[in-house]
Parts: structure tokens; C-alpha cells; sequence
């Protein structure tokens, strides 16, 4: 058995397999919710033999049919790699148990194949170590993403989606474009061959520069965040929990490995620019989050400042080093677990009561004790109270600041999760009022509440598990290109 | 294993466990649940009961959890936090055999000792922490789990009151947060050591410190309603009275006050912050806090409102003894930790039965109250006595030991401070009593309920009869091994010596 | 002028154009016109790569724009289909950014 679990090319399995479950799901869409569910747990596994095999071995490489680069597609994890994986394989399961409740027939057949599809991006991207391969897989998760979004028909989820297609095409082609400057400068598109050879260059800057461009709009951060708010709202609660947790936070995953492999030791000097970001879109998303009065919309823009912490780390990394990065991935994986458990919480309170507007949610919040626990477990996390994965996260990112005496972000840092909490509490206030129940609601079925709370549980319990994730994350050391480059500059 | 090791985390489970199995139980299931709250009780009881002995006897329990690297979750069980847990403890069975019997037949009572327990299960973790760490850590987790208790009756005014609690504890908390990760960055460390681990950092980082702990006081001081910080307290009176009696007696106000504690003693270290000039600014402040609610408390008609402008200042005295810096005065304001609690507790509970039984909220409508609830009434008598520091009550120890300090430490103007508030406390206490005791009662009570025989239930009476025979006992037999003032006095040495 | 940097230059005007024509076009189908165009211009740059070199055409730039191509024909075929749900709803091939009532 053990050899059997070193032995297997999990790595392959991991791509492969929703793949094909894709493909079955829409060949034969009979029992589609069952082979679905199958598929799932079966990365799930997949993820962990992966973890096994990274604990004894260290980092993963693998070259697909035995083409090594530069003309062969290669695949490379490690901790940082693992740890994306895992997280995705979590999400994904709730998410699918929670849609086997959701969706009816008509629309689980349609939402299984492209979802399977999404996983594959998901899991490709996570893999790969080359940027043209990078580009594929970013150009599927967009494509399945956006139809996704757009399951839900209708005027605003149409729209959004629409909306969320341009600005995912033109992300993808500055990337591209990005791409080509590389190949140009350098003649490889291997990830571990370009950042041996990397180094300072008018074409380098622009590459940098159209890349970044490229994956910025992609993980909307302010002010390139128009198009998430409007996609998130209107699709369909599951879908808006895969978006906001897994799709948001792989474009985030390759902007940062491109960071720490490619372009660290020419880009430090900008980094402080990705923080200034960083911070207005934490201001920005929270304050227009308060004054939302739909929980979808709300929990959107609550995306929007969210991701902003994740670019905190960038101007912090220089003096703070790994600290900042394990703080910057601690937080995007309790954000992916609490706002998954959110959106979902939410998708319960709007099937319930037929809408999700916050001032008649008196009439709702009581009847659905589960989910406004879910929603509220959620929300400790996402403010940063303790115990949570969002405190760990926060206190790791305030440690880097206050250690450099960056002040500036460390008031920022508290003062997000100030404004979470308001925004967070203007909905959950409403769980205890004295307002009569509607006599027409929709019984929302028991799986949809627990998969939300477990969910909401888990970022909750992230706040314990730190001695367990940073060493995993630490596998392979993928953060460590940066500390020399650290080390070359002091 | 070693039991040692565990059994602190032993003591938040037991209230915790219970805790979250009620949130899963329905409505009705009113046996499981007084049992699973009863019995929860009653062992924590037992537990601490073993741990006190044990601690007597010089053993030690600690436990040590993983958190981060290099960061612990430690619960530890020193005097300090034994007094305030044995506090807790009794002080919890007591408010839930008042708190069943209060809220028998309201709506969402399953909710309502679910986040009671909860409650409890912060305040004992808020009292067993070992550093600085685990302490936010319970700290938020008590702000979190008193706002459902705050708002528990779902009115407009309860919600209100629930924001603006939040809008205050939040903050404080961010401020906490802060502070905390800036001192972890100067000196790697968080423990809770006796007479401070911060001495030993170089000159350098005075200015650093002392914005620390102004920082900490203003988180602290949120909760421990230090003025200006008091505003969610008064507000939040509007919550069911078993709520008001805990929050004021044991969780909410004195975590705040346990928290100035630890941080002057085991952070700081007395000596030190007496050094950094620190201490005598919060004095000052204290005794303004102490002065200025009173003299708030006496325009109140609201007897809730009148018993929490009346907290704000009482807690100020623990926060006084402590900024005094002399080993007399520590004694006075730890042991009036215990001592407020015992006391005010009683006076919310016996506000909690006359607004029950007869429908009583407004002080001018408690003419003659005394002869139609005499046992009540004669427990809010010895609350009272003690608020005002009258021998042989608790109150009374409090403020001699304060008054012994503050002359020992040579600040005399703590005298003249005390004094002002004996009688302001006086001045806003007696003629209630008067009231009671001496006006002729009306013909009839705004609401009155029947309890047959008994002038209420008996679950009402119990406690506050307890609570007050316990606070004239503090008084009484301050001198016994096992009474609060002597744990105070092995805590002041400890500090001190 | 070397017939790759006159490929490169073109690309890039054409990639320029091609954000400018998104920018300010309402209609959805000239948006999609647009991001092909940008598409264009990126592929013409790496055909100007895989030019570049005198003895023998380099074949990777030339396998990235073939998979570029497939993509971009596919991702233009679910935008122009998503295109006519959007005016079979609304009416108009336009984002509007009304809320919906």
C-alpha cells in the first residue's frame, strides 16, 4: 500500500481524472451527480497520496510522455503547489455536495462537466511549471468559469458574465503577450530554466508589466475589480462560492509563484506599488460592501477587500521574508474556506426566502439557524477574530509590518478587519429580531445547511492547525528564491 | 499522561461541550438541558475545587498547545487566574439556576445557554491564560459570544445596544491585536511572567513601550468600561438580567480589568511600569472613572442603569489598587475583583426579581418593595451595604486595603478619592433603600406575577440570597486561609517580593 | 528593416489598436472583434520570433500560436453565443449595468 502510494504519478491522476470525469459527466449525463461526487473524492485522494509523496520525497517533477523541457510539458509541485491543491480539493468537494442538493436535473448536467473542466484548470495550473502551459490552463479556467457564471440565465448573470469574459480574454492575452517578451529575451518557457537566467532588461520590465497587468484583472484587484461583483452576485451560490474561493485565488497563485521564481530579483522595487493596491482595495472593497443591501452583492465586494490583504505581502516580503508569505497563504486559504461557506450560507438564506435582500432578512435568519452559524463562523474568520485561520493569517501579516515598521499597512490590517466586521454584522444583527416568519418559504434541504457549516468549521479550525500547514507549506522551499534575493540585497 | 497537563483545558470543555450541544438541541428539551448545564457546572466546580488544593500544595498545571511557530497556546493555573476562575465557577452555577428560572417559557432558550456557556467557557480561558496570545484569543472569543446574549431579546433597542457593544469591543480588540503583535516583534516572547518580562529591553524602546501600553489600556479599557471608553455599558443593560448580573459581575467587565492586571503585573512588571512614569496617568484615571460614574449614577431613575454606572466605577477600584503600585493596595484591588462580583451580582439579581415578579424597573416605583419581597430585599440591603464599604462587608476589605496602600505608597490623594466615592455611593444607594423599607407600598404593582407562598420563585431567590451570604462571608472571614484576601495577598507577594 | 521586426512592429500595433477598440466600442460584438485583433497582434509578434533566427524557423513560437489560435476560435465562439443570449434577454448586444429589478 505505501509503495503504491509513492509510486502512483499522482500528479497526473490529478489532471486526468476530472477530465475524464468531465467528459463522462457530459457523454452521460444519467447518474451525473453521483459520478461527479466520485470524481471529487477521487482527487481528493489523489491530493493526498500527492501530500504523501511531497512529505517523503520533497518537491515533484515530472515530464509528461518523457519530453523534457524545452519542447516537452512539464509538471512540478511543492508546498506552496500542495497547498493550493488541497485547498481546492476541500472547496470542491463541499461545493459538489452542496450542488447535488442545489441544482435540479436539468441544470446539474450542465453545471458537473463544466465544473469538472474548471477542476482540471484548476489542478493543471497548480502543476504546471512552464508559462505557455500556463497560458492554456489560464484560458480554460477563464472560459469554464465564465460559462459557469452564465448557467444562471438572466439579465444580471448574462451581463456579468459577459462582463467577466472580456476582462478575462484581455487578462489572458496580456499574458500571452508577456509570454512572447520572455520567449523573445530568453528562448525558454520553462519556469525553472527562465529564473536561472533572469535578470534586468527593458524587455524583461515589459514582460513583467504585461504579465502582472494580465493576472491583476484576472484577480481583480482595485481597480481592476469592476467585473467580479457583478459575476460573483448573480450566478448561482455554488458557482459564486467556487468563484470567489478557488478561481480568484488561482490567478493570485501564478501571479505569486511568477513573483518568487521569475521576477523577484529585478521587481522588489515595485512591489510597494502592489501594496499601495493592496490597501485601497481593502478601503475600497469593505466601504462599498457597507453600503450594499443585497448579502450576494455584499459578499462580493467583501471578495474585493479580501483580496486586497493578499497583496499586502508583496511590499512586506523585502524585510519580513517568509513570515509575509505564510501569512499571505494562510489568509487565502481560510478566505477560500470562509467565503465559500458564505456564498453558500447565502445561496440558503435566498432559496429559503426567495430573495437576499438584507433588511427583510429578519424574517429569514431565524428559521435557518444552521446557516446563520455557517455565515458566522465564516465571518469570524474573514474579520480576523480568533481562533480562526483569518487571525493566524492576520497576525502573521501584522508581524511582518510592525517588525519593519511599516505602521501604514499595520493600521490598515486592523482597520479591514474593523470594517469586515461591520459589514459582516450589518447582516448577521438580523439573526436576532423578533420580526414574524413569511408564511411562503422553500425548504432548504439539510445538505445545503451542513455543507455550508462544516465549511465555515474548517476556517474556524484553520486557526489550529498552523504547525500543520506552514511545514507543508514549506516543502520544496518555494519561498525561498526570494530570501536569497533578500539576502543578495542587504 | 499527565493529568496535570490537561486538566485546564479539562475545565473550558466542560463548560464549552455542554455549550455547543445545547446550540443543537430543540426548544423543548428543557430536562436535557438544565441537566447538561447543571452538570457542566458542578463539575467545573469540582475541578477548580481540585486545582485550588492542588495549587495550595504547590502543584502545577499547564497546558501547551502548538499555535504557531514559536507561539503557544498556553492555559495555565496560577493564583491569579484561580481566583478569577473560582469566581467564575461559582458565580456561573448560581446565574444558571437564576438564569432558568428567569427565562422559563421565553423563546430561544436553546440559544440562549448555548452562548451562556460559551460565555463562561471565554471568561475561564480569559482567567487561565499564559500569555498574551491565548488571552486575545479568549478575550474576542467572549466579545463574540455576549453579543447574542446582549440582543437576545431582539427589540430595536437591544440591537442598538448589541451595535454599539461591538462598535466598542471591536475596536478595543483591534487595539489589543496590535499592541500584542508589536511587543511579540520587540522581545519574541508573550508569557505571562511574574514581575514582567520586559525589563530587561533596552532604553531604546521606552517610547515603544509606553505607546504599548497605552494601547493595551485602551483595548482593556473598553471592556473594563474605563471612562471615556464606557459608553456600551449603560446601553447594554437592556439585555435579560442573568445576562447584565454575569457580564458585570464576572465576564465581560472584569476580563477587562483581569486584563489591566495582567498586563501591569505579568507583562510590564509594577516595578517597570512604575519606572516608564505609566502608572500614576492610570491612577488618575481610575479615579476619575470611580468619581464620575457615581456622580452619573445618581441621576438615574432606571435601577439597571443606576447598578451599571455604579459598576463602572467599582471596577475602577481594582484598576486603582493596581495602578497605586505599592503591595497594600494590589491586595485591595485584586481582591475586589472577587469582591465586586459577589456583590453586584447580587444587586442584578435582585433587579432582575423585581422586574420578574412585580413588573419593577424604575426606582421610584420600589416604595415599600422590602415588605412584599422582604428576602430579596434584604440581600440588595447587604449588596448595598457593601457598594458603600460599610464593615463588616467585602466592600469594606477592598477599600481598607486601598486606603493602607495609597497611604504606604505615599499618595494620600487616593484617601480623599475613596472617601468621595463612599459617599456618592451612599448618596445614590440609601435612599433607595429608604424606599424599600420605609415608604408604604402602592396598591398595586406594575406587573405582578403570583409565585403562591413565596415572594418569587425559588430559583430567583436562591442565588442572590448565596451571593449575598457570600459577600458578607468575604467580609467576615477575610482572615481564613481559603478567603479571597489571602489569595490576594500570595498573589501581591508574588508580584512584589 | 529585417521582415520579423516589421512582423513584431505590426503585432504590436495591432495588439494596441485592439485594447483601444475595447475601450471604447459599446457594442459587444465589436468588443470581441477588438480582443481578437489583440489576439491577432500577440500571434503576429511570436511568428516574428519563430522568424527571427536565418538558418531555420524556431518551432515553439509556432506551436504556441496553433494552440493560441485554437483558443482563441473557441473562446470567440462562446462569446459570440453568449452575445445572442445577451440580446435575446435584453434586446441589445450591450452590457447594461442596470440593476435588475
Amino acid at each position: 500500500m505505501g509503495d503504491f502510494l509513492l509510486t502512483m504519478p499522482w500528479a497526473v491522476v490529478l489532471i486526468l481524472l476530472p477530465l475524464v470525469g468531465a467528459i463522462v459527466c457530459f457523454l452521460w449525463p444519467k447518474n451525473v451527480n453521483q459520478l461527479g461526487l466520485v470524481t471529487l473524492a477521487g482527487v481528493f485522494l489523489s491530493v493526498v497520496g500527492l501530500g504523501a509523496w511531497l512529505l517523503e520525497n520533497g518537491v515533484y517533477h515530472h515530464a509528461v510522455g518523457g519530453w523534457n523541457a524545452p519542447l516537452g510539458i512539464h509538471l512540478y509541485a511543492d508546498g506552496l503547489s500542495l497547498v493550493m491543491l488541497g485547498i481546492t480539493a476541500l472547496v470542491g468537494l463541499f461545493v459538489s455536495v452542496y450542488a447535488t442538493a442545489y441544482f435540479d436535473r436539468v441544470q446539474s448536467e450542465q453545471f458537473w462537466p463544466l465544473w469538472l473542466f474548471l477542476l482540471t484548470a484548476l489542478n493543471a495550473l497548480f502543476l504546471s511549471a512552464d508559462m505557455f502551459n500556463l497560458y492554456v490552463t489560464l484560458e480554460l479556467l477563464g472560459l469554464s468559469a465564465v460559462a459557469l457564471v452564465a448557467l444562471a440565465g438572466g439579465k444580471a448573470a448574462l451581463n456579468g458574465a459577459m462582463r467577466y469574459l472580456l476582462a478575462s480574454l484581455l487578462g489572458s492575452l496580456l499574458f500571452l503577450f508577456g509570454v512572447a517578451l520572455l520567449y523573445h529575451t530568453y528562448g525558454s518557457l520553462d519556469l525553472a530554466i527562465l529564473s536561472e537566467q533572469i535578470e534586468a532588461s527593458p524587455t524583461v520590465w515589459m514582460a513583467l508589466g504585461l504579465i502582472s497587468a494580465g493576472l491583476l484583472l484576472k484577480t481583480a484587484l482595485f481597480p481592476l475589480h469592476f467585473w467580479l461583483p457583478p459575476a460573483h452576485a448573480s450566478a448561482f451560490s455554488p458557482i459564486s462560492a467556487l468563484l470567489s474561493a478557488l478561481v480568484v485565488k488561482a490567478s493570485f497563485y501564478l501571479l505569486l509563484r511568477l513573483w518568487l521564481e521569475l521576477f523577484w530579483p529585478i521587481s522588489g522595487s515595485v512591489a510597494g506599488l502592489l501594496g499601495i493596491l493592496g490597501v485601497m482595495a481593502i478601503l475600497w472593497g469593505s466601504l462599498q460592501a457597507l453600503r450594499q443591501t443585497r448579502v450576494k452583492m455584499l459578499v462580493a465586494y467583501s471578495t474585493v477587500a479580501q483580496i486586497g490583504y493578499l497583496f499586502l505581502a508583496f511590499p512586506l516580503a523585502m524585510g519580513a521574508g517568509v513570515t509575509a508569505w505564510n501569512a499571505v497563504m494562510y489568509l487565502a486559504i481560510s478566505h477560500a474556506l470562509a467565503k465559500a461557506a458564505m456564498f453558500m450560507a447565502a445561496g440558503n438564506l435566498l432559496r429559503f426566502g426567495g430573495h437576499d435582500r438584507i433588511a427583510d432578512l429578519d424574517q429569514l435568519a431565524q428559521r435557518l439557524p444552521l446557516t446563520v452559524a455557517a455565515f458566522a463562523l465564516a465571518g469570524v474568520s474573514l474579520i480576523g477574530l480568533p481562533p480562526s485561520g483569518g487571525f493566524i493569517g492576520k497576525w502573521l501579516l501584522l508581524e511582518a509590518a510592525l517588525m519593519q515598521g511599516r505602521w501604514d499597512l499595520a493600521v490598515v490590517i486592523v482597520l479591514g478587519g474593523v470594517l469586515a466586521a461591520m459589514y459582516l454584522f450589518k447582516v448577521l444583527g438580523y439573526a436576532f429580531t423578533e420580526a414574524s416568519t413569511p408564511s411562503k418559504v422553500t425548504a432548504v434541504p439539510v445538505r445545503m445547511e451542513w455543507a455550508a457549516l462544516l465549511l465555515a468549521s474548517g476556517a474556524i479550525l484553520l486557526g489550529f492547525l498552523a504547525p500543520l500547514i506552514l511545514p507543508l507549506l514549506a516543502i520544496g522551499t518555494p519561498f525561498d528564491a526570494f530570501s536569497s534575493a533578500q539576502e543578495v540585497m542587504s | 499522561m499527565n493529568w496535570n497537563d490537561w486538566l485546564p483545558l479539562l475545565l473550558i470543555a466542560c463548560s464549552l461541550v455542554p455549550g455547543l450541544i445545547i446550540f443543537g438541541l430543540a426548544e423543548q428539551r428543557v430536562r436535557l438541558r438544565t441537566t447538561l448545564n447543571l452538570s457542566g457546572s458542578v463539575i467545573n466546580l469540582l475541578l477548580v475545587a481540585w486545582m485550588l488544593w492542588g495549587v495550595y500544595h504547590g502543584q502545577h498545571f499547564e497546558t501547551r498547545l502548538p499555535l504557531l511557530p514559536g507561539l503557544d497556546l498556553v492555559l495555565r493555573a496560577g493564583p491569579l487566574s484561580l481566583l478569577f476562575v473560582t469566581l467564575s465557577a461559582v458565580l456561573w452555577l448560581l446565574t444558571t439556576i437564576y438564569a432558568i428560572g428567569y427565562l422559563e417559557g421565553s423563546p430561544h432558550r436553546s440559544r440562549f445557554f448555548g452562548f451562556f456557556s460559551l460565555c463562561v467557557s471565554a471568561t475561564i480561558g480569559v482567567a487561565m491564560s499564559g500569555n498574551l496570545i491565548t488571552f486575545l484569543l479568549f478575550y474576542e472569543l467572549l466579545t463574540l459570544a455576549t453579543y447574542p446574549l446582549i440582543v437576545h431579546r431582539g427589540t430595536e433597542v437591544a440591537r442598538h445596544a448589541g451595535k454599539i457593544y461591538l462598535r466598542y469591543t471591536l475596536i478595543g480588540g483591534g487595539l489589543l491585536m496590535f499592541a500584542t503583535v508589536w511587543l511579540y516583534t520587540l522581545t519574541g516572547s508573550l508569557e505571562f511572567t511574574p514581575q514582567g518580562f520586559l525589563h530587561a529591553l533596552g532604553d531604546e524602546h521606552r517610547p515603544a513601550l509606553v505607546m504599548i501600553f497605552i494601547l493595551f489600556i485602551a483595548g482593556f479599557g473598553v471592556k473594563a468600561a474605563l471612562i471615556p471608553l464606557h459608553g456600551w455599558l449603560p446601553l447594554a443593560m437592556i439585555a435579560p438580567a442573568p445576562v447584565s448580573a454575569l457580564l458585570h459581575a464576572v465576564a465581560v467587565v472584569k476580563a477587562g480589568a483581569f486584563g489591566i492586571v495582567r498586563v501591569v503585573y505579568d507583562v510590564f512588571g509594577i516595578n517597570f511600569a512604575t519606572d516608564l512614569g505609566v502608572t500614576a496617568p492610570l491612577a488618575w484615571l481610575a479615579a476619575f472613572t470611580i468619581l464620575y460614574a457615581s456622580m452619573r449614577a445618581l441621576y438615574q431613575d432606571d435601577l439597571k442603569r443606576r447598578l451599571a454606572f455604579s459598576t463602572i466605577s467599582q471596577v475602577s477600584y481594582i484598576t486603582l489598587g493596581i495602578a497605586i503600585a505599592g503591595p497594600i493596595a494590589a491586595i485591595g484591588g485584586v481582591v475586589h475583583l472577587v469582591h465586586q462580583g459577589l456583590m453586584k451580582i447580587t444587586l442584578f439579581f435582585c433587579a432582575g426579581n423585581l422586574a420578574e415578579t412585580l413588573g419593577i424597573h424604575k426606582i421610584s416605583e420600589m416604595d415599600g418593595v422590602g415588605q412584599r419581597m422582604p428576602w430579596t430585599m434584604a440581600a440588595f440591603t447587604i449588596g448595598v451595604f457593601g457598594m458603600i464599604g460599610a464593615p463588616p462587608t467585602a466592600g469594606f476589605i477592598t477599600k481598607w486595603y486601598l486606603g493602607m496602600g495609597a497611604l504606604e505608597a505615599g499618595q494620600s490623594w487616593v484617601i480623599w478619592v475613596l472617601a468621595g466615592s463612599s459617599l456618592l455611593n451612599a448618596a445614590y444607594f440609601l435612599p433607595i433603600l429608604h424606599r424599600v423599607w420605609f415608604r408604604k407600598p402602592p396598591k398595586h404593582w406594575p406587573e405582578e406575577h403570583d409565585f403562591g407562598r413565596q415572594e418569587t420563585s425559588w430559583m430567583l431567590l436562591l442565588p442572590p440570597i448565596i451571593t449575598a451570604f457570600l459577600a458578607l462571608g468575604a467580609g467576615l472571614v477575610a482572615a481564613a486561609a481559603f478567603s479571597p484576601l489571602a489569595w490576594a495577598k500570595l498573589i501581591a507577594e508574588r508580584e512584589f517580593y | 528593416m529585417s521582415i520579423a521586426v516589421l512582423y513584431a512592429l505590426v503585432g504590436i500595433g495591432l495588439f494596441c489598436l485592439g485594447v483601444y477598440a475595447l475601450m471604447i466600442h459599446a457594442h459587444l460584438l465589436r468588443k470581441i472583434l477588438a480582443l481578437n485583433i489583440m489576439g491577432s497582434g500577440v500571434f503576429m509578434v511570436l511568428l516574428a520570433l519563430a522568424g527571427r533566427t536565418e538558418i531555420m524557423p524556431d518551432p515553439v513560437p509556432a506551436a504556441m500560436v496553433i494552440t493560441g489560435i485554437v483558443v482563441a476560435v473557441s473562446a470567440t465562439a462562446f462569446a459570440l453565443a453568449l452575445m445572442l443570449k445577451i440580446s435575446a434577454v435584453t434586446g441589445r448586444a450591450e452590457l447594461n449595468d442596470e440593476e435588475e429589478k
